[in-house]
């Protein structure tokens, strides 16, 4: 129980060395990063409900940035797999209510349903997946620097920011809390719901002075109610290159059908 | 330089739930002192060092932190003047990057950017964890967090630095570097503290806190001495003023 809550939380800091490296693309200017994958998200869920092989091609731009930015794939398909029940659990019930054939495969009939459950998870692969890359070339805390750069409400940002700067403490001292009951209940596997109330309910105290010490710390260091940071960003040629580039490539994908062409092309190939 | 001086007069004060926690607290302590506020758990001590910096308001008597009263038009320069290392170093260091942290105070104090990334550095080479400016935080161990908390009210340039369990939670070695360090700093320090041995490297001067009030203050070693005071303080002689317990000298 409390081994698998260390071991998720540990995997949190995996990403974030991941974010450290430097590779060409992890040295590109954040916005240009959050830029193209906002872009990127949008395009494929501009698709209609039915889209499959239009889709496929953008698996390129994963592969591409994995490439060039020395990511572990397996690492990465297994956090993708964390999130996925989710997008299943919303997606399961299409096969089941829309139940027109759409696709005949001889003796095989496809139903709408199924397909659009199928074009919902690459469409949950692609953007859950493009959000966690932007995570791994660029690290948490520089998205959120792009977010405010680019004009987001500094009170979001410094939210998000805290939260994440949090998570690791209180992530901590819940484990500690976990632990400190496994060792004293024994042969009883789980804590009872009552007892994790009670450990709620202390986190949310410890967290609540947490915060009163933060505050403190804060004033002592003349903050006056707004946060500040000197952040040297740096949009140059290669972030303008990166981002024509893959706005371009992402238009092309879009307005073209690339798998329709390259199927014929093959088609005419072999005949 | 009398805007180093810290004067306490008649300090009083008692926590909304009654519990009276200083009782008629007075000292002065002057430029470039090395003072250490000792005594047992819940002897006040740091309540005292929250009076220090304005965060609580005294129920009776008076601080003042060089030519100021300590009142609420001079707040700020009080906490630009007095430099707070708190206990736990994961209260202290709330942003993203230990960069951003040390930078935290120095922006807060309308400084243009350059004097403020020059005040980072130097703070960063100060306390040696220069390499470490794009960390975040809680990837550090517990001895470089320490050092940070310490660049990151460095930076503001203070006078006087306040310090509450700056040893706590640190290895022997991490410990006597951050000793080494502080013995570096031409600041008149106040230092709270259980590490008597630490008082004795760094401190001159103690004072003896026991239930509000000041029990005794002079001479670290006429105090440390004195084994019948330190016994009704529930303290201890420091180890190294203690007979050896091996060779029993």
């Amino acid at each position: 129980m409390a081994s698998k809550i260390d071991k998720v939380f540990y995997d949190i800091g995996r990403l974030e060395i991941l974010a450290e490296q430097n590779s060409p693309i992890h040295r590109l200017d954040p916005r240009a990063k959050l830029l193209v994958t906002i872009f990127f998200v949008l395009a494929v869920v501009s698709y209609g409900k039915y889209a499959i092989a239009d889709l496929l091609p953008f698996f390129l731009y994963p592969a591409i940035i994995i490439g060039l930015a020395n990511l572990p794939v397996g690492y990465l398909l297994k956090k993708l797999l964390i999130v996925s029940p989710f997008v299943l659990f919303i997606g399961i019930f299409n096969p089941f209510i829309d139940r027109e054939i759409m696709v005949q495969f001889g003796p095989l009939a496809i139903s709408g349903g199924w397909v659009s459950f199928a074009s919902l998870l690459l469409r949950f692969s692609l953007t859950v997946g493009a959000a966690l890359l932007l995570i791994a070339i660029t690290s948490f805390p520089a998205v959120c620097g792009a977010l405010d750069k680019m004009g987001a409400p500094r009170i979001l940002t410094v939210q998000l920011l805290m939260l994440y700067r949090y998570l690791f403490v209180l992530v901590e001292e819940g484990i500690r809390m976990i632990r400190a009951h496994a060792l004293r209940s024994f042969s009883r596997r789980r804590p009872r719901y009552r007892i994790y109330l009670q450990l709620l309910g202390n986190l949310l105290l410890r967290t609540i002075d947490r915060a009163q010490r933060i505050h403190l710390a804060m004033l002592s260091r003349a903050f006056s109610g707004e946060i500040k940071t000197v952040r040297q960003f740096n949009f140059g040629r290669s972030e303008l290159l990166f981002l024509l580039l893959a706005t371009g490539a992402l238009i092309t994908l879009r307005t073209t059908h690339l798998t329709d062409l390259l199927g014929r092309l093959l088609l005419e190939i072999s005949q | 330089m009398s805007h180093h001086i810290v004067e306490v007069k008649d300090l009083a004060f008692t926590y909304p739930d009654r519990t009276p926690a200083l009782q008629g607290i007075s000292f002065r302590i002057h430029h470039g002192e090395s003072v250490a506020i000792v005594g047992a758990n819940g002897a006040g001590k740091s309540t005292l060092l929250l009076h220090l910096n304005g965060y609580l308001t005294p129920t009776g008597g008076q601080v003042r932190i060089g030519d100021y009263p300590l009142t609420r038009e001079t707040l700020r320069e009080v906490r630009r003047t007095v430099g707070m290392v708190f206990q736990d170093p994961d209260d202290q260091l709330f942003m993203s990057t230990v960069f951003d942290d040390v930078a935290f105070g120095p922006l807060n104090l309308d400084l243009p950017v350059d004097e403020v990334t020059a005040r980072v550095d130097k703070a960063l080479a100060t306390v040696g964890l220069s390499h470490l400016k794009e960390r975040p935080p809680h990837r550090l161990s517990s001895g470089q967090k320490r050092r940070v908390a310490i660049a990151s009210v460095l930076s503001m340039a203070p006078d006087i630095l306040v310090m509450d369990e700056p040893s706590s939670g640190l290895d022997p070695r991490a410990r006597r570097q951050l000793i080494e360090l502080l013995r570096s700093f031409h600041h008149t320090k106040i230092i709270a503290t259980h590490d008597l041995d630490m008082v004795v490297d760094l401190c001159e001067r103690t004072i003896v806190m026991h239930e509000g009030r000041v029990k005794a203050d002079g001479p670290t070693m006429a105090i440390f001495g004195d084994a019948e005071l330190l016994e009704s303080c529930c303290l201890e002689k420091p180890l190294r003023m203690q007979g050896c317990p091996l060779c029993n000298k």
